[in-house]
Formats: structure tokens, C-alpha cells, sequence
């Protein structure tokens, strides 16, 4: 026993290093498919699904330069009667005797992807902030009854109504369209953004606004200008949630999206290369559709820390 | 600046009834506190002069306009919070200034009303840093500024000092009293804390389960309570209540307590039995060989210049504030007498004080 007094609740040195030693453990295991889908994104089809598995390759863009592609095979002699290519991804199609015919279709569902992705975590904040407010500070008639009617709504997994939704939105003609997608989108998330806001709207002080309403702004002015402000962080917190739900949902996008408003989760798995899947144009799509969330998650990381705390530890 | 009237207002939530058709006029100037125990009324009352509440029946008059269901901003009034609601996302310069903003007051003169109002309240050197950094009393001082930089009609606040250390609390009463002096804003202050109603007040209204008990100086709440809840609220110690006996009829000049007799003074109405409440002050309270109504000393405390000695007596037991300099002893038997003119005869039925020579005093 050391005689010098220890606190109890300060973790010892060895007590630290094991800790870090699981997280850092945690963090591979978790990372590790995200390696494998970046290092197969730069290999050549043949290294991507050669046995055993390559973990040294010489790394090619061919898998992103086949993404952005589609490409026609040619004949030798046809090969040989065109001019020197201009570009490297040019001369990269040309060595598999291929000739770039057009861009593919990974750019506009990329695009798709980002507008209902944002729009519909644009609308669900928007709509989730106000009905939080008012449910956080208005006399709201069964006010806890409509709270768990909304919360209900995440009671079974979505899909389950997927075929009244597909049915619903073949006769709206909401089927594929943006419109559709971000409104679908908005409708799963928003019982949760209510929640997750009116949480932190309550921790806020009403004197805030009572002050403002006092000194002479309206209450939506007093909302805007002393709420809002104080809300970021459980804002932002709640905006990664709902972006990220979107951005990755896969079943009702493959059910209600085939071509104008088709998302990228479904549409990468269909990118089919000469005598099966190709690869490395898959990992390259995966690649690139995890880049959007992560600099968005990056850029309010400071608020998601905070944030998901649940206001802990704001004083 | 502007006369503050209610007129039987009245709010309930649901089945609670948190204030009771109340009637107050509040003048021009006045520093008026209402004063009451926690869930009494005063702050729901406070809320619907301010606009922050909606009475459910009754009217509030500013100034003789009708605003009862006016939104706070029309109202021209200002509102300090207990937790004072500085916008932490501010500076001090800016939450001063926010009032004017709304008001769309010319920047220049933002800037020199600002400054004027730091000045005044000794805060210029703070004006740009942030509110989350500041000490109580800074805040609370930011909390003012913001409060007379738009010098509205009235000042309303509540519980202001609630959150300061005791030491800083007492040079803040000081402070908003001479404040209010200087200003001359009608103020209306909600406190539970007699000793900062009492240091403060032009008028003190003591509420109780949304009921107004009485309204009047300080002085007179203190000397003249009007009912036995006033009486036992104000004052620390609070006021000793005796049973007592007697013939307590209409000019009935004596009262009996254990079977001594004391005067009191002479009472204009009577009660319907023969039993009633004896009410006196601590300090007046004395000791001497000489008197009938005797018990024996159960505590003494000290106070520095004075000393507070608990007697057991027949009739419960009594509680003297008298000069530190007497020595007395645990368990020393002592005499008891009541200053007469100082005495309030109670009615045990309904709490009330019996009308008598002691409140025509007040009325005179």
C-alpha cells in the first residue's frame, strides 16, 4: 500500500492504459472493413478477388475511373486506328482495350443522394425544432398522449409498412421523385428529432425568451434570435442522427427509386463489370458515399460531443 | 412612469387557484414589494402585470390604460429575473443594448444610453466582456442595466437578489433602493425575505395562498398586523401568540393569560366566545419580579446586542428579545409583562385582528 492519498474516482495509470488499449482495439475492429472497402477501391479487378486475399498491391484508380465510366470493348485494329490517348484515365481504359463511351450514372445519384439526404434532414430540423418548442413551452392539449403517438411511429422498423407506402406513393405519384424521397425520410425521422429536441429545448431557460418577449420582440423573433442560438448544439447533435439515417437507407430506396430520384445505396451495388460485380468500382462508390457524412460529422463534431450527452454537461 | 392597478384578478390553473381576486393599486414611484412564502401568488401576480401570464379574470391598468391582454412588449415594462436571464451568447454591451434594439433605436444613441446606464450602475469597465464570466453581482447589475437602459413605465423584478451570497444581498438592497430613489421608477418587487421587504419597501403587500393579507408600510406590517399569518410571518422571532380569556366585548380594556391579568389595548369589537389569541412582539416583552404571569427560563440565545430568552410558561411558551446586559439563568423563574399598547387581541375563529385603540393609531 503507498502511503500517498489517491482519489478514488481518478482512474491510476494502468487502470488508463488498459482503457486506451480496448478502445484502440475497438477501433480497428471497427475501422478494418472500412480499410479492406478503401484498399479494394484501389486495386485492379483481378487483385480484388484473388485468394488469398491481397493485403500488398500495386495501387490503380482504375476502380474509381470504372465508377464515373461506362466503357465498350474494342477489336485490336480499332484499338490501334485511335489517336494517342489525352488522359490517363483514357490511356487506363485503353490498356484493358476499352474506350470510355460516356460517364456513368454514380454522379447524378450521387447528387441525388446529397439533395434528399440534406433536404430531408433540412425539413426534419426545421419542423422537429418548432414542434419541439412548442411542446417544450406551450400548454399543448394532450400534450403527453400526441408525445407518444409521434414516438410511436418508431415502435416497428420501418419497412414494415413499406408496401402501403410503395402502394401510397404509386398513386400520389410520389414514386420516385425527390420530393417523395425527401418527404419518406422526413416522416421517419422527425419522431425522433421531436424527441431528441425537445430535450434540449427544455433544459434552455424560458426566461431567455421571457426577457426578450419583455424587451420588446415578438415570441417567433425571441425564438430566432435568443433560442435558436442556445439550441445549436442539440440541433446539430440531432441533424448528424437524421443525416446519417438517410443517407444510408437502402430498403425503401430500392423499393420506391429507379431511376430519376435513385439514391446512391442502391444504385452501387449495381455496378456490374465485365464477368461479374465490379470490385473495385463498388469499394471506389463506398469510398466516396462515406466521405459526405464524415466531413459533415467532422465539421459538428464539437457539437456532437456535446450534444449527445443529453446536456449533462452543460451547467 | 405610471400608477399600476388590479382590479379583481384572478388566475387559476386548472383546479389550482394561484391568486385569489386581488385588488392593489401600485403609485407612481412607489418601491412596492410583495412579500409571501413559496406558491403564494406573488409571482404568478407578478407575471400577469408583466404579460408573461394571462389572468383568468380581473384587470390590470397601467397608467389607467386597460393591458390585461396586451402582449408583454406592448406593455413598456421591464422584468428582472431571479436567474436574470442574461443572453449567454452576448456580451455585456449587447445585452444591455438589446432592449433598444428591438425598439430600433438609432445606433449612436444605443451607444450612448449604454454607456450612461454602465456608468450608473458602475459596470462600464465590463462592458465588453462576455456574461459567462461575470460574478453575481455583476450579473445581477448587467440584469438592471438591461432593465433601465430602455427606462420603461415600471420595473418589475423577481426575487433578484434570490441567488446572492447574504453578505452581497444586503449591499444589493441598499444598491436598488438608491437606484429606485434616483430613477423614481414605479418598481414592484417580489421577495420572500421579509428583512429585504423591509429595508426596501414604500409599501409591502403579504400575500398567502393567493390571497392579499394586507398592504401597508412596512412599519405598520411590522406594529400592526392584521391577521395572525402576517404576525407570525414578519418578524424574526416571529410574534408570540397566548390564548387568553376575557370579556371580549366592545370596549374591553384587559384580557387574561393563565390567570393573570394583562391590559391590552381598548378593543372596539368583541368575539363571539370567550376565548381568543394574545399577540406580542418579542420586544415587547419584559421581565420583572413584579409581574403575576410567571415561567421559568428554558433557553437563552445571544445575539450581540441583544439577547433572545424562551420562557416556559403555563400557557406555552414566550419569547423575549431584551438587552444582552440582563443574566439570567436555565431553569431561573421570571415575571412576565406585556407593553400594553403594543398588545393585538386575535379572533382564534378567523385569524383576524380585532379591531381596537392600537390600529386607530394607524389610521390617525
Amino acid at each position: 500500500m503507498s502511503a500517498t492519498a489517491h482519489s478514488v474516482i481518478e482512474p491510476t495509470a494502468r487502470e488508463r492504459r488498459f482503457a486506451a488499449t480496448l478502445i484502440v482495439i475497438y477501433a480497428l475492429v471497427t475501422m478494418l472493413p472500412l480499410v479492406w472497402i478503401f484498399m479494394t477501391s484501389l486495386k485492379t479487378p483481378q487483385d480484388s478477388i484473388s485468394y488469398p486475399p491481397k493485403v500488398v498491391f500495386g495501387p490503380t484508380l482504375e476502380g474509381y475511373v470504372n465508377l464515373f465510366t461506362t466503357r465498350t470493348r474494342q477489336t485490336p485494329e480499332y484499338m490501334a486506328s485511335l489517336p494517342p490517348p489525352e488522359t490517363w484515365w483514357d490511356e487506363l481504359v485503353r490498356s484493358r482495350n476499352m474506350v470510355i463511351a460516356g460517364p456513368s450514372k454514380f454522379g447524378e445519384r450521387f447528387l441525388n443522394s446529397v439533395i434528399i439526404g440534406f433536404g430531408s434532414t433540412f425539413l426534419t430540423i426545421f419542423l422537429g425544432t418548432l414542434a419541439a418548442y412548442a411542446f417544450s413551452r406551450f400548454r399543448v392539449p394532450l400534450k403527453d398522449d400526441l408525445l407518444f403517438f409521434i414516438l410511436s411511429t418508431r415502435m416497428m422498423p420501418p419497412v414494415a409498412v413499406a408496401i402501403p407506402i410503395f402502394l401510397m406513393y404509386r398513386q400520389l405519384g410520389l414514386s420516385d421523385t425527390h420530393l417523395g424521397m425527401i418527404l419518406l425520410y422526413t416522416a421517419v425521422n422527425l419522431s425522433l428529432a421531436v424527441w431528441l429536441l425537445k430535450g434540449f429545448m427544455d433544459e434552455i431557460p424560458r426566461e431567455y425568451e421571457e426577457a426578450a418577449m419583455i424587451d420588446g420582440y415578438t415570441r417567433l423573433q425571441a425564438f430566432r434570435k435568443v433560442v435558436l442560438p442556445q439550441a445549436t448544439t442539440g440541433i446539430a447533435a440531432t441533424a448528424i442522427f437524421c443525416l446519417i439515417f438517410a443517407w444510408n437507407e437502402y430498403a425503401f430506396a430500392l423499393l420506391l427509386t429507379s431511376g430519376t430520384a435513385q439514391t446512391a445505396p442502391p444504385f452501387i451495388p449495381t455496378i456490374i463489370g465485365e464477368g461479374g460485380l465490379d470490385w473495385p468500382a463498388v469499394a471506389a462508390g463506398a469510398t466516396l458515399f462515406l466521405l459526405p457524412v464524415l466531413v459533415f460529422t467532422i465539421l459538428l463534431r464539437k457539437h456532437l460531443l456535446r450534444g449527445i450527452t443529453f446536456g449533462a454537461v452543460r451547467k | 412612469m405610471a400608477d399600476i392597478e388590479l382590479r379583481q384578478l384572478h388566475k387559476s390553473f386548472d383546479a389550482f387557484v394561484a391568486v385569489h381576486d386581488t385588488n392593489m393599486t401600485i403609485s407612481d414611484g412607489q418601491f412596492f414589494v410583495l412579500l409571501g412564502p413559496s406558491g403564494c401568488g406573488k409571482t404568478t401576480t407578478l407575471r400577469m402585470i408583466a404579460g408573461l401570464e394571462l389572468p383568468t379574470a380581473g384587470e390590470i391598468l397601467l397608467d389607467g390604460e386597460d393591458v390585461t391582454y396586451k402582449r408583454a412588449r406592448e406593455r413598456d415594462i421591464a422584468f428582472v429575473f431571479q436567474l436574470f436571464a442574461l443572453y449567454p451568447h452576448l456580451n455585456v454591451r449587447n445585452n444591455i443594448a438589446y432592449p433598444l434594439r428591438a425598439q430600433c433605436v438609432p445606433r449612436r444613441e444605443i451607444r450612448v444610453r449604454v454607456e450612461e446606464t454602465a456608468r450608473l450602475l458602475r459596470i462600464d469597465s465590463l462592458l465588453d466582456k462576455p456574461v459567462g464570466g461575470l460574478a453575481g453581482g455583476d450579473r445581477q447589475r448587467v440584469a438592471l442595466g438591461r432593465a433601465i437602459v430602455r427606462r420603461p413605465k415600471a420595473f418589475l423584478m423577481d426575487e433578484p437578489l434570490g441567488t446572492l451570497d447574504a453578505a452581497f444581498r444586503e449591499l444589493m438592497c441598499e444598491e436598488l433602493r438608491a437606484l429606485h430613489d434616483r430613477i423614481g421608477a414605479t418598481t414592484i418587487y417580489v421577495t420572500h425575505d421579509q428583512i429585504e421587504a423591509m429595508a426596501m419597501a414604500d409599501r409591502v403587500a403579504v400575500m398567502n395562498e393567493g390571497e392579499v393579507l394586507q398592504v401597508a408600510s412596512p412599519y405598520e406590517i411590522y406594529h400592526r398586523p392584521r391577521s395572525m399569518f402576517v404576525a407570525a410571518f414578519i418578524g424574526a422571532p416571529a410574534m408570540n401568540f397566548l390564548e387568553c380569556v376575557g370579556e371580549l366585548n366592545p370596549g374591553t380594556d384587559q384580557v387574561t393569560v393563565a390567570g393573570s391579568t394583562t391590559a391590552v389595548p381598548r378593543l372596539h369589537e368583541g368575539v363571539a366566545g370567550d376565548r381568543a389569541v394574545l399577540g406580542i412582539r418579542p420586544e415587547y416583552v419584559h421581565f420583572g419580579d413584579d409581574y403575576a404571569f410567571r415561567g421559568s427560563v428554558y433557553g437563552v440565545e445571544y445575539t450581540g446586542a441583544r439577547q433572545l430568552v424562551t420562557v416556559e410558561t403555563e400557557a406555552g411558551a414566550v419569547r423575549a428579545r431584551i438587552p444582552a446586559g440582563a443574566k439570567l439563568g436555565i431553569g431561573e423563574t421570571v415575571g412576565l409583562g406585556f407593553a400594553p399598547d403594543r398588545a393585538i387581541v386575535f379572533d382564534p375563529a378567523t385569524e383576524r385582528a380585532l379591531e381596537s385603540e392600537l390600529f386607530e393609531a394607524a389610521h390617525g
